[in-house]
C-alpha cells in the first residue's frame, strides 16, 4: 500500500469525494469513481494478481478540472443540436473545438499539485526517477458489458516527468470528446454531460513482449481454453492490429499448448532509449519468425488468466506483458481485464434436449452423423 | 484429396492369380458393371489397424468373421438406422474397408424404433447380459481346450468295434476340423455383441463433449474415462508381480542371466527359491500368458505361453527398473485424481443445466461399456485365439505326415475351405491306402503363394482407395480406425511426397500430451523391442499389451495406426509421455537412430534432418 490517505475534496454533501486515487484503494465497484479500466485494475491488484502500480485522477478530479476550467459553458453549446441531425462534419468540428479547449486549458495549481505528488510516489515505490507511465482514460462507460467503448479513448505510452504526465492527463480527457466518441454517444442517446471520464497513470513495464490473453476461443466461444495473442514489444502492435501476432491456444482445464502458430512480426513497439518516447521499429529479420513468449511463459501467463476468470466468475478479455528488466517467474504483469462481452452476451444453444436420455442423444447422433472437419 | 481408383491398382508382376488366395467376394471386379460401378464410388479405406501386413490365407478367417458379425449386428440385429455392415476388399494382400450407409430417410426413419427398443434392453441391461457374455465365453474357450484333433491310426481300437462306435477317426478328423473352425466364428459372434454399442456409446460421448468444447483434444475426453480396471492390463501386471517376487526371493540374478527362457528356467529348477518361483509363475500362466505377443489378429502373434523368452524380457525390464528404485506401479491413484479434477473443471465449463445432466448420463454409459470394449479383446483375440492357432497346429501336423505340406507353418498359406479340401483328400487316401493327391499340389502352390507375399510385404498399401467423401460421417470408422478428413488430406501429403527421406514433419492424432526430442527405435514387431535403449522414442506400426514392457524405457510413442482410445494412446496417458497416434506412415518415415521430436499435444512430428 502507498501509506497516503486519498487526496479529497470535500463534497457539497460533506463526504469526502477523492480526487486521486491509488489503484489498490478501489475495486470492481468503482466504475462511477474510476471508470472501468482503473477499477479493474484495482480490483485485479486486489485479488492478488501482478498489475504494475499506478494512480487514477477520478471522474471528481475530471469534474472539478472541467469546473475550474470554465468552458463546461462552451461545450453545451458547441454539442447543442448535434443529437438530432447525425452530421459526421459538424461532430468532427465540435470535437476539434472542445479538444482543443481542453488541452489548452492549465490545471489549477492544487490539481497540478497533487498529481504531481502522487507522481512522484509512484517514482518512489518503483525505484525509478521519473518513472515511465501508460497514461490511459479510463470511461465510466466503457468496457461495460453491452457498450463497447473499448478502443475509444485514448492511451499514450512511456511518459515520463511530471510536465509531460500532466499534458498527457489533459489529452486523455479530451479524449471524451473525439468525434467517434460524440457520434457513438448520440447514436446510444448517452447525455454528453451525463459521462465522466477518469485517467490512469501506470507504472509502464518495459515489455519484452505483450499481447492479449482471452479466457474462451474468440472464434467459437469454447470456454474450456484460454487463446493468446503475443508480439515483442509493447502490446499496441497487438491491440491494434498492426501485426500478425504469434497466437496459442491453451487448454483451460491442464495449461498444456494445444495450437500454436507462429507469424512473421515485421513490426513492433519499444522506447527508444535516446528520446525516450514509444516508437514503431521493425524487428530484425532474423527475429521475425522467432516465437515471442516461451512455453513456459505461456503456461504461467494462462494460469494467471484461468485465476482472473474464477475471480471474476466470467470469461476476460485481457492485456499482459512481459517485463523484461524481471527475473522469469515474476516477470508476467496483467495491465488490464475486462469481462469478454461477445460470447458471454449469447445465448448459447443447448446441445441436448431437456429430459433427453443418454439413450435419445445417442440415436439422434448417430441419425445426424458425425461431421469431422 | 486424390486415391487412386481400386481398378487402377495393378497386380505385382509374378503374382497373377494371387485372388485365388482369398474368398471370391473379396476381388475387386471388372466384369460385373454394376458392382464396378458400386466398387469405383465408394471409399475404401485400408484396416492398417488389424492389419499392418498383407493376409495369410487362412489367416483371413478373422476377417470374414468381423465382416459377417460387425455387418449382422449393425444391420439386422439392432438395425442401427442409418449404418449397414461393413463392406470388405482385398487388394494385393491388403483388406480395404467400408462402411455402407442406409441412404433411404424413409428406410432410417422405420429402423429408428426397431434400434431404441433392441439397442436399449442392451444398454438398460448391460451389466447383467455381460456377465452372461463372460460365462457364454468362457464356455467356448473351455469347448475349444477340450476339441480333440485325432491322429489318423494305422487300424482303429478295438473299443470302435467293442463299443459298436460306428464312426471312425478319419471322420472324426473332418468333423473336429469343422468344429474347431465352428467355434472360431462362434467366438466372433460374441466378439461384436456388445461392442458396436459399446463404440456408439464411447464415441458420442467424446462427440457431445467436443460440441461443448470444440477445442477439447480427444485425448482428456479418453481421459475422463481413464483409471477404470480392466483385465487387459492384468497381464502385464502379473509380470509386474514376479518381477518383484523374483527380487524378495533373491533369484533376480538368475532370470537376468540369459535371454532364453529355457536356459532360465533349467538355472531355476535348480535352487529352492527358485523352484518357489517357478510355482508362482505357474498360477499366473493361467489364464493370464495366453496373452498375445501381437494383437492376437495373426497365428504368428504366439502367445506368451507359447513365447515364454517374451514376458521373460518383460520381466527382466521390471527388475532392472525395481533395481533402480523405479515404482514400477501403475500410477492409479495419480490417475484417477487427474482424472476426476479433468471432470469437475470441465464439467464446471459447461453453461446449461440440461447439457451437465447429459454429460453426466453420458460419462456413466461410457463408463459402463468401457470395460468390455476393452476386456474382449482379452477373451477373444488373446486367450482363444492364441489356443486356437495351436489348434490348427495340430491339424498341420497331420497333414505334414501325410506330405500335403512340408512344414507346419505352411498351414496358413492355405484357405481353411482348402484345408478342409485337403483334409478329405487325406482322410478318404488313409482310409483306402492309397496316397493323397494333394502331395503334388499344395507343396508346389504353397512355395508360389511364399513368393507372393514376399512381394506383397513389399508393396505399400496406399491408405486408401476410390472416391473420398466430404466428409466422414460413421462414428466406428472414425474412433476405432482414426480416420477424418484431417487424417486422410495429412496422409494424402505424404502419400503425393513421394520421396519420404524428404520428410521433415507429419501428423498425426495428439494421443497424449507433452513434448520430447530424442533418437527414434523403429520396432515393426514385439520381439524387437528388446532392442529399445532408455530414452529413446518407439516408432511402431501400432502396440498391444504385450508391448507394455517397451513403456517403462521409453519417453514417446508414435504408431502408423490407431485412434485416440489405442493401446499406445492409453498407455501413454497413464505414463504421462507424449504419444502421437496413426500417422499412416511413420515406420516408413523414420529410421532407428534419427532424432525427432515428438509433440503429443498438436500430433507433429518432426526429424531432424
Amino acid at each position: 500500500m502507498s501509506g497516503t490517505a486519498p487526496a479529497v475534496n470535500v463534497s457539497a454533501a460533506g463526504q469526502p469525494s477523492p480526487v486521486l486515487c491509488w489503484f489498490e484503494e478501489v475495486n470492481k465497484e468503482a466504475v462511477p469513481l474510476v471508470g472501468g479500466k482503473c477499477s479493474s485494475l484495482g480490483e485485479l491488484i486486489n485479488a492478488g494478481v501482478r498489475v504494475p502500480p499506478g494512480f487514477a485522477l477520478t471522474t471528481h478530479g475530471y469534474q472539478r478540472f472541467m469546473r475550474e476550467a470554465g468552458i463546461l459553458g462552451d461545450i453545451e453549446a458547441l454539442l447543442k443540436g448535434l443529437d438530432q441531425q447525425q452530421d459526421p462534419d459538424r461532430q468532427e468540428a465540435a470535437s476539434q473545438a472542445i479538444r482543443q479547449m481542453i488541452e489548452s486549458r492549465p490545471l489549477s495549481w492544487e490539481l497540478e499539485d497533487l498529481i504531481a505528488e502522487y507522481y512522484r510516489r509512484l517514482s518512489v515505490r518503483c525505484m525509478m526517477p521519473a518513472v515511465p507511465v501508460a497514461v490511459r482514460s479510463s470511461a465510466t462507460a466503457e468496457d461495460l458489458p453491452g457498450a463497447s467503448f473499448a478502443g475509444q479513448q485514448d492511451t499514450y505510452l512511456w511518459i515520463r516527468g511530471i510536465d509531460d504526465v500532466i499534458h498527457h492527463v489533459r489529452r486523455c480527457i479530451s479524449s471524451l470528446y473525439t468525434a467517434r466518441a460524440i457520434a457513438y454517444r448520440v447514436k446510444m442517446g448517452f447525455d454528453h454531460g451525463e459521462v465522466a471520464i477518469s485517467v490512469g497513470v501506470q507504472k509502464m513495464a518495459n515489455s519484452w513482449t505483450a499481447g492479449v490473453m482471452f479466457t474462451l476461443s474468440p472464434g467459437d466461444g469454447d470456454r474450456s481454453v484460454i487463446v493468446i495473442d503475443s508480439n515483442f514489444g509493447f502490446g499496441e502492435s497487438v491491440v491494434s492490429g498492426e501485426v500478425t501476432p504469434d497466437h496459442f491456444v491453451v487448454n483451460k482445464v491442464t495449461l498444456d499448448i494445444l495450437e500454436r502458430t507462429i507469424s512473421q512480426k515485421e513490426i513492433c513497439y519499444t522506447v527508444d532509449p535516446r528520446t525516450q518516447k514509444s516508437r514503431k521499429i521493425e524487428v530484425p529479420y532474423e527475429r521475425q519468425n522467432v516465437q515471442s513468449i516461451i512455453d513456459d511463459e505461456i503456461t504461467e501467463l494462462a494460469w494467471m488468466g484461468k485465476q482472473i476468470e474464477k475471480h471474476y466468475g466470467r470469461p476476460m478479455d485481457i492485456e499482459w506483458a512481459l517485463d523484461k528488466d524481471l527475473p522469469a517467474g515474476g516477470n508476467i504483469f496483467i495491465l488490464q481485464a475486462r469481462p469478454e462481452t461477445v460470447w458471454s452476451e449469447k445465448i448459447q444453444p443447448a446441445i441436448t434436449n431437456p429430459g433427453a436420455s443418454a439413450m435419445d442423444y445417442i440415436l439422434s447422433s448417430l441419425l445426424t452423423g458425425k461431421k469431422v472437419g | 484429396m486424390k486415391f487412386p481408383s481400386p481398378h487402377q491398382i495393378g497386380t505385382i508382376p509374378g503374382t497373377e492369380g494371387w485372388q485365388r488366395m482369398y474368398p471370391y467376394q473379396y476381388q475387386f471386379v471388372t466384369d460385373d458393371p454394376e458392382r464396378k460401378g458400386y466398387e469405383e464410388n465408394t471409399f475404401w479405406f485400408y484396416d492398417g489397424l488389424h492389419y499392418p501386413e498383407p493376409l495369410y490365407p487362412f489367416d483371413t478367417i478373422w476377417d470374414e468373421a468381423w465382416y459377417l458379425a460387425l455387418s449382422q449386428y449393425n444391420n439386422r440385429i439392432f438395425a442401427v438406422p442409418p449404418v449397414r455392415g461393413v463392406d470388405h476388399r482385398i487388394i494385393n494382400g491388403y483388406v480395404y474397408i467400408s462402411p455402407v450407409p442406409v441412404t433411404d430417410p424413409k428406410e432410417i426413419e422405420s429402423r429408428v424404433p426397431k434400434f431404441m427398443e433392441r439397442a436399449g434392453y442392451y444398454y438398460q441391461n448391460w451389466d447383467k447380459l455381460e456377465a452372461q457374455w463372460k460365462k457364454k465365453m468362457e464356455a467356448t474357450i473351455r469347448e475349444l481346450e477340450a476339441l480333440d484333433i485325432p491322429r489318423l491310426p494305422e487300424f482303429e481300437d478295438m473299443s470302435v468295434v467293442t463299443d459298436a462306435v460306428g464312426e471312425s477317426k478319419g471322420y472324426h478328423l473332418l468333423k473336429a476340423y469343422d468344429d474347431l473352425i465352428n467355434l472360431g466364428i462362434k467366438c466372433w459372434q460374441y466378439h461384436f455383441e456388445f461392442l458396436n454399442l459399446g463404440y456408439a456409446a464411447y464415441v458420442f460421448f467424446l462427440d457431445f463433449v467436443q460440441k461443448l468444447f470444440p477445442s477439447i483434444p480427444l485425448q482428456r475426453v479418453t481421459q475422463m474415462i481413464s483409471g477404470i480396471d480392466v483385465i487387459m492390463y492384468r497381464p502385464d501386471e502379473e509380470l509386474k508381480k514376479l518381477a518383484k517376487k523374483a527380487v524378495e526371493l533373491g533369484v533376480d540374478s538368475t532370470i537376468a542371466s540369459s535371454q532364453k527362457w529355457t536356459e532360465v528356467e533349467a538355472a531355476l529348477k535348480k535352487l529352492p527359491k527358485g523352484r518357489e518361483w517357478l510355482s508362482a509363475l505357474d498360477l499366473a500362466r493361467e489364464p493370464w500368458f495366453n496373452m498375445s505377443t501381437g494383437t492376437g489378429w495373426f497365428h504368428h502373434d504366439r502367445s506368451w505361453n507359447d513365447q515364454m523368452d517374451v514376458p521373460l524380457s518383460g520381466i527382466a525390464t521390471y527388475i532392472q527398473k525395481i533395481k533402480q528404485g523405479v515404482d514400477i506401479e501403475r500410477p492409479m491413484e495419480q490417475v484417477r485424481a487427474e482424472r476426476d479434477r479433468i471432470i469437475a473443471e470441465y464439467r464446471a465449463l459447461i453453461q446449461r443445466k440440461d447439457d451437465q445432466v447429459q454429460f453426466d448420463e453420458l460419462l456413466n454409459t461410457a463408463k459402463t461399456v468401457f470395460p468390455y470394449v476393452e476386456n474382449h479383446l482379452f477373451y477373444v483375440e488373446h486367450w482363444f485365439h492364441s489356443l486356437f492357432w495351436n489348434k490348427i497346429r495340430e491339424v498341420a501336423a497331420i497333414m505334414k505326415e501325410f506330405g500335403m505340406i512340408n512344414d507346419l507353418e505352411d498351414i496358413w498359406y492355405l484357405r481353411r475351405d482348402e484345408i478342409k479340401q485337403a483334409l478329405w483328400d487325406v482322410v478318404t487316401a488313409w482310409a483306402t491306402g492309397v496316397k493323397p493327391r494333394g502331395t503334388r499340389v499344395w507343396p508346389r502352390e504353397i512355395e508360389w503363394r511364399k513368393g507372393v507375399m514376399q512381394k506383397f510385404r513389399e508393396w505399400s498399401a496406399p491408405p486408401a482407395i476410390g472416391k473420398a467423401p466430404e466428409v466422414i460421417q460413421e462414428p466406428f470408422t472414425i474412433v476405432l480406425w482414426g480416420v477424418t478428413n484431417k487424417s486422410l488430406e495429412d496422409w494424402a501429403q505424404v502419400q503425393e511426397a513421394k520421396d519420404p527421406d524428404s520428410i521433415k514433419e507429419f501428423k498425426g492424432f495428439a494421443a497424449s500430451p507433452g513434448v520430447v526430442e530424442g533418437r527414434a527405435r523403429v520396432c515393426r514387431t514385439v520381439d524387437e523391442i528388446r532392442q529399445l535403449q532408455e530414452g529413446e522414442i518407439l516408432v511402431a506400426p501400432t502396440t498391444s499389451p504385450s508391448w507394455a514392457p517397451a513403456f517403462a524405457k521409453i519417453r514417446a510413442c508414435v504408431t502408423d495406426v490407431g485412434g485416440v482410445m489405442s493401446h499406445a494412446a492409453i498407455v501413454c496417458r497413464e505414463y504421462r509421455m507424449p504419444a502421437v497416434v496413426g500417422t499412416g506412415h511413420a515406420t516408413k518415415i523414420v529410421k532407428t537412430g534419427m532424432m525427432i521430436r515428438v509433440d503429443g499435444s498438436t500430433g507433429a512430428v518432426s526429424i531432424a534432418r
